[in-house]
């Protein structure tokens, strides 16, 4: 099962060549750009790994793409996401989000019923990956 | 649409996809870089050496961008750089400019200047430097790096020295990426040699070598003129004889970094003018002439007269 989050979760995945008209857009607009990875693919799972510092003051994509190359070679059986930061509200906001990389095999969820108060059923979802110890969950 | 439509549409895109002429004129126009070069000829006194070779390098990219019209091979060609000379040469100036004519001919992206020196680029203790080093280079991606006295990179006596970590990276990045970033060296002529010869793989990576002539004092008073010009001063004419004098005085003294020194000689007169000016009017009517104007007196007080 093909995991979407973030902005472009409705297309197919992007090519290289499209991922660096994203990031020079994000660079036109000020934004800073930081990478991230996780092997738990959870849809609330909200805090991935960075791989390095959010790199600020760039001029080109040609530096980032070299990191998202890295992280590919070093995670590559894991989801890998960019984040662009916005900073004109005093904070970081994240303004755009993006999966740029996903291991080769997803086993997708499995929906697991919980009973309480009697017959009343809680729902919840649960990767068939996370079943796994981190670290050794996909391939 | 009739089949005889169709083949003749067909005949006429195969005999070349490229065109069989390119127009040079229209290429020089397009991408403006004549403007840049006038600008640099005008603007940079002297240093006929360093023109020449910027012209030479922005002739090959444009030939190269008709070639690439016209279908020919063209592998884009290694332009990093080394300029050598004393220091008050010019190096970090036409660094600048390099930015803007190899932005305007389409050789790099974004044509920016990230100008640094050994302490951005080396760290402080083990496995600082490779960060260091790659956080500079992301950041000059798509422009100019800029690496002043470069050869305080490599320290033979220390074996320990972080430098050649910042080197090696450099070095793969040099060649890997060589559509990403230009990377121009600079430094003292003698102690760059020493480094090119201990670093083989660094020079033999460098395109070109450009060398810095020391300015003659004609062309030193010329800059001046200019400088005076740009914070709207003007020399008396007994001020011109007097820096007429002063030029070749300064220059046989120790420590003479041409450009350099000169300004901060017009810095020092400009000083003087100023107290002198206060002295004499003592609280009256000044006029626009008298601000602006230096005499001989303000520069005949220099102590190289002395």
């Amino acid at each position: 099962m093909k995991i979407t989050q973030g902005t472009f979760s409705f297309l197919p995945p992007l090519t290289d060549e499209e991922i660096r008209a994203q990031l020079e857009y994000s660079l036109q607009q000020g934004w800073a750009i930081g990478i991230e990875y996780t092997d738990d693919p959870h849809p609330r799972n909200y805090y991935w790994e960075m791989w390095g510092n959010p790199m600020f003051d760039l001029r080109d994509a040609a530096g980032i793409l070299t990191e998202i190359n890295e992280c590919r070679k070093a995670h590559a059986q894991t989801y890998i996401r960019i984040n662009a930061f916005d900073s004109t509200r005093g904070f970081e906001t994240t303004r755009l989000s993006f999966i740029v990389n996903r291991p080769s095999e997803e086993p997708g969820f499995q929906l697991k019923r919980h009973e309480v108060d009697g017959r009343h059923i809680q729902y919840t979802i649960e990767s068939y990956a996370t079943q796994r110890p981190e670290g050794r969950r996909y391939g | 649409m009739s089949e005889s439509a169709l083949s003749r549409d067909g005949e006429a895109s195969t005999p070349s996809a490229h065109p069989a002429q390119v127009d040079l004129a229209a290429l020089l126009a397009d991408s403006q870089v004549g403007e840049v070069l006038d600008e640099l000829d005008r603007e940079l006194i002297g240093l006929k050496p360093v023109k020449a070779r910027i012209r030479d390098i922005a002739a090959l990219l444009l030939i190269e961008r008709a070639r690439k019209q016209i279908g020919l091979a063209a592998g884009s060609p290694s332009l990093h750089m080394s300029f050598t000379g004393n220091p008050g040469t010019g190096k970090t100036t036409v660094a600048l400019r390099m930015a803007q004519i190899l932005h305007r001919l389409g050789y790099v992206r974004k044509g920016h200047l990230v100008a640094v020196t050994r302490d951005d680029l080396v760290g402080q203790y083990i496995g600082h430097t490779a960060p260091k080093t790659k956080e500079i280079l992301k950041k000059a991606m798509g422009g100019v790096l800029f690496i002043d006295e470069a050869y305080y990179l490599y320290r033979p006596e220390n074996e320990r020295d972080y430098g050649q970590e910042a080197i090696e990276i450099l070095l793969q990045v040099m060649e890997n990426q060589r559509d990403d970033l230009v990377v121009i060296l600079a430094g003292y002529r003698d102690r760059m040699e020493v480094f090119f010869r201990s670093n083989p793989g660094m020079s033999s990576r460098i395109a070109h070598h450009i060398d810095f002539p020391d300015y003659a004092p004609p062309e030193l008073e010329a800059i001046a003129e200019r400088m005076l010009e740009g914070m709207q001063y003007t020399l008396s004419p007994s001020g011109l004889a007097a820096l007429r004098e002063y030029i070749p005085l300064r220059m046989g003294q120790p420590h003479f970094a041409n450009a350099r020194s000169i300004r901060n000689a017009l810095d020092r007169a400009r000083l003087r003018q100023a107290t002198r000016l206060i002295a004499q009017a003592g609280g009256g009517e000044i006029t626009r002439e008298e601000l602006m104007t230096i005499e001989g007196v303000d520069l005949r007080a220099s102590r190289v007269f002395g």
